[in-house]
């Protein structure tokens, strides 16, 4: 028991001192103007983030958050930047008070509807009693699947889930489109200038 | 208990330290090697705080990261090998006066 409260004394200061270091790099990113460096604090903006995950016992939303966050994303930014340039231009400071209006009031709406939230953890949340019995206790029976995560994706989510395949499909066939273009025209040239000294031989 | 405190105190203290690297870094190689190091640290993390909470199972996902941050790591030297990134910055009355 002794043990387990330490944890908890130690988990929470570690998600404090993480939760810091995460304001920090988004100032950074906001502030350095170097554009390969900005990739590089987003990819530890998102381990952090992971690792944040991992401590709110999210391990798999945490593994595809530094797959994707601290993995693809970094290289797909990397791939832009090689196209465009790596310098952010600067755009002299405009005060817009109405923009700054609309997002304190919208802002303080959010944390006011925060107030409504159940605290972490609780047994009585409404997430908690109204489908999450279902879909734990009659899964297995009604699905058949182990893994009550996948049953819910595959199955009672199973149209959601397709609708995301599609959007990812989509986004990944544009970004391809955009980016790979280039590459693949070089690598062509490239492979003809090789077929043709080989011919020539 | 003691050794595990003294442990994630150690990680967080040496993560500022890879975060100080990242910001102030002159160069690129310098920030990877901090993203690399930040990377490093989650796997530590993660394992400590399997043992912390006593679930030493987090060890296997340390694991993965471990594996995802290497895979990553040699993807974007890879990116920098292939493009000229990596080079200084070309000056405006270079090739690109664009």
């Amino acid at each position: 028991m002794e043990v387990r409260r330490w944890g908890c004394v130690i988990e929470a200061i570690i998600d404090i001192v993480l939760l810091t270091f995460l304001v920090i790099v988004g100032v950074a990113i906001l502030l350095v103007r170097n554009l390969l460096a900005v990739t590089m604090l987003t990819g530890i903006y998102s381990l952090l983030v992971a690792t944040l995950f991992v401590l709110l016992d999210a391990v798999d939303v945490a593994l595809t958050e530094a797959a994707v966050g601290a993995g693809l994303l970094v290289i797909l930014m990397l791939a832009t930047i090689a196209l465009t340039t790596q310098k952010e231009k600067v755009h002299a400071a405009r005060q817009n008070a109405v923009a700054l209006v609309v997002v304190v009031v919208t802002g303080a709406a959010l944390i006011y509807g925060t107030l409504d939230i159940p605290p972490f953890g609780d047994p009585n949340a409404p997430a908690h009693v109204h489908l999450s019995p279902r879909f734990t206790q009659e899964s297995p029976e009604e699905i058949g699947i182990p893994n009550m995560v996948t049953s819910v994706l595959a199955t009672y989510r199973g149209i959601d889930t397709l609708g995301e395949a599609v959007v990812i499909f989509a986004a990944a066939v544009g970004v391809l489109l955009v980016l790979g273009t280039g590459r693949v025209r070089r690598r062509r040239d490239t492979e003809e200038h090789e077929d043709e000294a080989r011919e020539r031989s | 208990m003691t050794m595990f405190l003294a442990t994630a105190f150690a990680l967080l203290v040496t993560l500022a330290l890879a975060l100080t690297r990242a910001f102030l870094g002159p160069t690129i190689h310098d920030r990877i090697l901090a993203v690399n190091v930040v990377g490093t640290k989650t796997v530590l993390m993660i394992a400590v705080i399997g043992f912390i909470t006593g679930r030493p199972e987090f060890v296997d996902i340390a694991i993965v990261y471990a594996l995802l941050n290497y895979i990553g790591i040699i993807a974007v030297l890879r990116v920098f090998e292939d493009t000229s990134l990596a080079e200084p910055p070309i000056s405006n009355n270079g090739k690109d006066s664009g």
